[in-house]
Formats: C-alpha cells, structure tokens, sequence
C-alpha cells in the first residue's frame, strides 16, 4: 500500500521561514540571481551588448580623429561608453522594470510576496551592477585595444571610491526611478527612450563635462555619472586634472550626498507606491 | 451575380494608407501633441549637439570650417537611417512581441510589404520634423552657413526620393530576418545603424577609417545618398572632402541608383524567403517574451 500524505501532514511539517534581515538578503540574492545567471546562460546577449556601445565608441573616436584631437580625448570616449553601460542598465533595467514586471504581471506577485520590495529592487540593482561591470570591462579593454589608449593612473584609492560611491549613487537614482517610472505607466517606455542622448550631452560621456556652460554642468551634476565619469578622467588621464570641472575630492562628497539622497528617496517613493497601490488596487494593473 | 471588378493596386494602396494612420497613431498618441513635439526634437538635436560639442571644443568654435558643414549634415541626415531602416524591422517586433497582433496581420486580406513600408511612413514623418528643425537650428544658431538660394533643389529632391527608397529596402531586409529570429531582434535594428554609422561616412571622411575597413563604406548605398545631399544643400563645401571628390553628381546618382536596384532585389528576395520560412516554421505567432 503507497504511502498517503494527507493535507494536514504537510500543514503540520515545520517550516523554516525567515524573517527580518535574513528575509531582506535572501530576497536580494534571489532577485539578483537571475540577473547574473541568466546572463551566463545567454552569452550571446554580452556579444552584442559590448559590440553596438563599442560600435558608438569607434564612431566617436573617429570623429576626434578626424578634427585632430589630442590622443587622452580619445581614452575620454572610450571611459564615456564604456560608462553607457550603466546608464543603459540603470535606465532599462532599473528605472523601467517594475514597470516591465506589470507587463509581464510579475509587479502583483512581488508585492503579495513577503520579502520587502526594497531587497527586490536592491537584488535587481546588485545582479545589474555584477553583469553589466563585465561588459563595462569588455568595452573598456577592447576600447583600449583598439585604439592604443594611455592611462596615467593618480591614486588607485581615490579611483575605487569615486567607481563605487558613483555606482552607488547611480543605482540608487535607478532604484527611486523604478517607483516613479511606474507611476508615468505607458509614459515610462519614452521617457527611458528620452533619457539616452539628452543624458549622453549634459552628463559629458563624449567629451569633458567642463566644455558646458557651469550652471548646466552643475545642474547636471544630480545625475552621478557626470561626476563620476568626471572625477575618473581626472584619476586616469594626464590631462585629467586640467579638464576636469570640479576638484576630485570635492567631487567624493557630492557623491556621498546624492548616494543618500537617492536611497533614501527611492524607500520614500517605494512606500508611496505600495500604498497606492493597496488604496487603488489598479497601479499592477496591465491596461493594454 | 456579376463578378466584382477589383482594382489590383487596391490591396497594396489600402494596407499601406491604414498602416501609416495606424504607424502614426501608435508613435504620437501617447501623451498630448506639445510632449510629443518635444519628445521628437529633443533626443535628435542633443544627439547632434554631442557632435556639434565635441567639435567645438577641439576646434575652439570654428563652426565656419566644412569640416563642421559635413559632420552636421550627415548626422541630421542619417536620422533616416535610423528611423526609415530600423523602423521597418520594428514593426514586425511591436506587433508580434508587443501587441500579439503579427498573426491577425497575416491572416486578413492585406499585403504585408505595403504593410511594413507604411508603418515605416511615420517615422519618416516624425523624422522630417526632427531633420527641418535641426538644420534650422544649426543655420540659425551654430552657423551651418547653408545658403538657401543656393541649395541644388532638383538634386535633393531627387536624393531624397531614392534615399528612403533605399532605406526602406534596407528595412525590409531587416523586417525579413526579424521575422525569423527569436533572439536579439531588438538588437537587429540598432546594430545594423550603429554599424552603418560608422562605416557610411556619415560623421567622418572614410580615409579616417583603417584602410581595410573603407571598402564596406564604399559598398553602402548610404555613403553615397549622403553625400549628395551634403552636395546639394552645401555644394562645394561638401566636394572639399577627398572621398567621393572624384566623382561627379550624375555619377553618385548613378552608384546609389544601381546600389538601390541591387537592395531592392535583394530585400525581394530575402522578405519572401525569410516569410516563407516563418511561415512553414510557425514563427509568425511564436511571442519569445524577450
């Protein structure tokens, strides 16, 4: 005779079920896994993101060698798109995603689920921040390859804090940006298609965010690449330090500032959005 | 009962005259027409403005040079590239990914070429705007130098005619392969632009590139569209350059002529057979979810 379970075996087997700050990791490793395995399962898709930036590169590059730029301008533009990728990432997969995730009717499921939303959008952060380091890396290497750049490294310290605070910074604005972009619902696909250019100008990925008006290069200073990507070309370059807009460890603050400014709005606008979305029961809603 | 009598342009002219209304709705209705108007000028013009920086700061501002004429004309033009060219193909991704409609397409009495080529018909609309506004900009702001009496009217009319001729059979290659291919769609599009950008001339003379990279340039029927309508609106300025500088208008018309002749076949023949496969292959209705 088989062996029956009835439904009060399995109610009355114990459960581990973790809670707390075991819950809020555990949550960020399961959203960040399939962010940095389902890349090594599709590695065909690191093949063409690391070639159209490169592509964008190679064209930039031509262009200064075409008007007779100093040699560190081309290592500028090899730094600004392998700086992309993040934009790219923070912006499609960051800002849009739970946006993509009510598409997908993934948004109901993660706010029914009991780990807080908070480590989901940390574990979507992290699992981008692992994957696209690596194409970053390729487009660096290939850039460099390519077209023979020099670096003259000033403080390899300096270097990795201002890399990490930026990327900080930069996935916490991406993290805020999720609420908000689902909020703007069918909006939210142009405005991500929107901020690609205009960022690429003010934020200075092609050429020393010095050449702008100050006013305009301060104000586009809240995006953290434009300081980041800045304080980096001072950190690496020779002529660095002469093109750069503000001074490096000035720049390290600023860094700190919009790195808590941007967590701490985006747990403000992550709460405003649950709440809405309990109030109104429409915000998972797919209305096409 | 008398048999009805059809008109046999009446299938291509239909699917192409409902797909634009259908492509326009789709690109413009949104948000309200001011944040539309907005949306369509800003990201090409700061798109431009990289450039017209970039140049600038090496340059220390000499917007005069035609140096500066050629690398503004060719990046507004190439908005077509981008918009005619990728836009076809994704048509056949927004409505087989995107609106699950592609099937529904297929099965109801309409000619999917025409189809395609119309949805492609208002990107091209929103582009022009985008184009005008631009050179206006540069002409009034960053003196293009561009003398309105001047501009060879007959030449780029012409140009321009072939041209989205030429980017629309481009288009229908990628449409054709997209249909096809599951993976990497979204990427088909942009790579194909990215990779035409680089290697048309269209930011930068072809003798910059590595000498075993400039043939592919010379193969691409939009290296040569571009450079008549740099001709056209800038004549000699755009002749100073020493690419095409051997070769007289009549001639580049001819090349880009012949290269369209050649891309349209093989669109014909690519479009047909990639449809074909989809179709014995179940590919029209298969949604990937990528």
């Amino acid at each position: 005779m088989s062996a029956q379970i009835g439904i009060t075996d399995i109610v009355s087997q114990h459960v581990d079920k973790v809670s707390g700050w075991k819950l809020f990791v555990q949550t960020v490793i399961a959203r960040a896994y399939p962010r940095v395995i389902g890349q090594q399962r599709e590695k065909s898709w690191m093949f063409f993101d690391v070639v159209l930036p490169l592509l964008g590169v190679c064209s930039y590059v031509f262009v200064y060698r075409a008007i007779g730029a100093p040699e560190d301008y081309i290592g500028f533009v090899v730094v600004g798109g392998a700086m992309i990728a993040f934009w790219m990432n923070v912006l499609w997969s960051m800002s849009s995603q739970l946006y993509w995730e009510k598409e997908q009717g993934n948004l109901a499921l993660f706010i029914l689920a009991p780990g807080p939303m908070m480590a989901i959008l940390l574990g979507m952060a992290l699992g981008g921040l692992v994957a696209t380091t690596l194409r970053a890396l390729a487009i660096m290497v290939l850039g460099t390859w390519f077209f023979n750049v020099q670096y003259s490294v000033a403080s390899f310290p300096h270097l990795f804090a201002v890399f990490f605070l930026t990327m900080v910074a930069l996935y916490g604005m991406g993290m805020m940006l999720a609420s908000l972009f689902l909020l703007l619902s069918r909006e939210a696909w142009h405005l991500s298609n929107l901020a690609t250019e205009p960022v690429f100008l003010v934020s200075g990925f092609y050429f020393p965010i010095k050449s702008l008006n100050f006013w305009v290069a301060a104000a586009a200073s809240l995006l953290p690449l434009t300081l980041g990507m800045d304080a980096m070309r001072q950190l690496v370059f020779a002529s660095g330090p002469s093109l750069g807009f503000i001074s490096v460890p000035l720049e390290i603050i600023i860094l700190v500032g919009l790195s808590v400014v941007f967590l701490v709005g985006a747990r403000a606008l992550l709460s405003h959005m649950e709440k809405l979305a309990i109030r109104e029961g429409r915000l998972t809603e797919n209305r096409r | 009962m008398q048999p009805s009598t059809t008109n046999p342009i009446s299938p291509f002219w239909r699917s192409f005259r409902v797909s634009t209304w259908l492509g326009w709705q789709i690109e413009s209705n949104w948000t309200d027409p001011l944040l539309f108007a907005i949306y369509s000028l800003v990201r090409p013009i700061t798109g431009i403005l990289i450039l017209v920086i970039m140049y600038g700061v090496i340059t220390k501002g000499n917007y005069a040079s035609p140096t500066f004429a050629y690398i503004y004309l060719g990046s507004t033009f190439y908005m077509y590239v981008g918009s005619i060219m990728a836009g076809l193909s994704w048509a056949v991704i927004d409505d087989r990914e995107h609106y699950k409609t592609l099937k529904y397409m297929y099965i109801a009495p309409i000619h999917i070429p025409s189809y395609l080529a119309g949805r492609g018909v208002a990107r091209f609309l929103v582009t022009t705007i985008s184009v005008v506004a631009t050179i206006l900009v540069g002409q009034f702001i960053l003196n293009l130098n561009i003398d309105f009496s001047a501009i060879d009217w007959p030449l780029f009319i012409l140009s321009m005619l072939i041209g989205i001729l030429m980017l629309a059979m481009m288009g229908m290659i990628l449409a054709g392969i997209s249909l096809l291919i599951v993976q990497h769609v979204w990427f088909l599009g942009d790579g194909v632009a990215s990779a035409l950008y680089l290697f048309s001339g269209a930011i930068f003379p072809l003798e910059v590139l590595p000498a075993w990279l400039r043939p592919l340039g010379y193969f691409m029927p939009v290296t040569y569209w571009l450079e008549l309508v740099r001709r056209a609106l800038v004549g000699s300025v755009a002749q100073a350059f020493p690419t095409l500088s051997g070769l007289s208008n009549l001639q580049i018309l001819g090349i880009l002529c012949a290269l369209t002749v050649v891309f349209a076949v093989i669109a014909w023949l690519v479009f047909r057979r990639c449809e074909h496969l989809a179709r014995e292959q179940g590919k029209i209705d298969m949604v990937t979810n990528y």
